[in-house]
């Protein structure tokens, strides 16, 4: 059986995701992992989930209208290793185009990867926060070094601190 | 001694200020360290107050949040449900964290930030040093709790940090929910 991955996103309404998870349930499929927010009030969801795509596809017509709904078979699972330690990234300032990908090219130039990202935009202000992990090999110096020149450059505010996970 | 000062002892009538929102560029600048004789430190500490007395749950304020890239903030969490130790209400100056322990996180909001809230882990157990304005003997208070929570939220502020620069997680700031 193929993992599958599905996206949901349309104007929000409450019952979606009992909707959408309901019409799952009668294909047998096995909901693994999800997520779901608002995006600027839009119902935005995805689900990866391991099941059979024809029946599947069939369940989740009768909600295509508005919402837009996409089924797509994916390739076996990936597991993800992590690359180095974790950190939190925070961005903040006056919006303007280009802020995330200027800042993500410098984690990516530094090796980094990005495990979980938001932002949001209220009013004038821009926010980003994202999970990241380095590699042993980056440089931090360096890379808070183009972080705030590339800071300077936006005109907003960045802060990378490592991520403190305590174990209980 | 900080449990006898009182905003009276300025001998300054607090004006209300505007609060300035991120993205404000003072809101991110290095706070200068102040003089606490000043005049203008001692009208600004009575300013600080009047204008956290005004502002709806407003339980602390710092010179930058009203556009003074400075050294101090006031502070009175004694309303507030979560607040254990009290100091009452103060203004402290180049206050500094001496101590810090027990990592708690919490949800925060700020004046200047007013539309989206995060989760914050801070110490609960804290202890810091600064100066009341019209004095010259630095203070220090060893506090918990909520008032833990303000002080170092404060203080963030007098070194051009805001909340969202110490969030938990990347899912940890939240639209702020206005009900209708």
């Amino acid at each position: 059986m193929s993992q599958l991955a599905v996206t949901v996103i349309g104007p929000d309404r409450p019952g979606i995701i009992a909707d959408v998870t309901g019409a799952l349930v009668g294909t047998g499929v096995n909901l693994e992992d999800s997520t779901m927010t608002l995006l600027r009030g839009h119902f935005a969801m995805m689900i990866v989930c391991a099941g059979p795509i024809d029946e599947v596809e069939a369940a989740l017509e009768p909600l295509q209208g508005e919402l837009v709904i996409t089924v797509r078979a994916m390739g076996p699972e990936h597991e993800h290793a992590p690359i180095g330690a974790p950190y939190m990234l925070s961005v903040h300032g006056a919006d303007r185009p280009g802020i995330v990908a200027a800042v993500t090219r410098m984690i990516a130039a530094a090796g980094g990867t990005i495990t979980d990202l938001a932002t949001r935009l209220s009013g004038g202000l821009y926010v980003l926060t994202a999970e990241v992990e380095l590699p042993p090999s980056a440089e931090l110096e360096m890379l808070d070094r183009a972080l705030e020149i590339t800071a300077e450059e936006l005109g907003v505010g960045v802060t990378l601190r490592p991520a403190e996970s305590d174990d209980l | 001694m900080i449990s006898s000062w009182s905003p009276k002892l300025l001998d300054v009538e607090g004006q209300v200020l505007d609060v300035v929102r991120a993205p404000h560029p003072v809101l991110a600048a290095e706070g200068a360290s102040v003089d606490p004789l000043d005049p203008f430190v001692i009208q600004l500490a009575a300013d600080l107050v009047a204008t956290m007395r005004v502002s709806p749950g407003c339980v602390g304020l710092a010179a930058p949040q009203v556009g003074v890239a400075a050294q101090m903030f006031s502070l009175d969490v004694s309303d507030h449900p979560k607040t254990r130790t009290c100091h009452g209400v103060f203004v402290l100056c180049n206050a500094v964290v001496l101590e810090a322990s027990r990592n708690e996180k919490a949800r925060e909001g700020c004046m200047s930030v007013p539309d989206f809230t995060g989760d914050v882990k801070r110490a609960t157990r804290l202890t810091v040093r600064g100066v009341l304005p019209g004095t010259t003997d630095p203070v220090t208070i060893t506090t918990d709790a909520f008032e833990a929570r303000a002080l170092q939220h404060e203080i963030d502020h007098c070194n051009g940090k805001l909340f969202l620069d110490r969030v938990a997680g990347a899912h940890a700031v939240y639209p702020r929910k206005n009900y209708q």
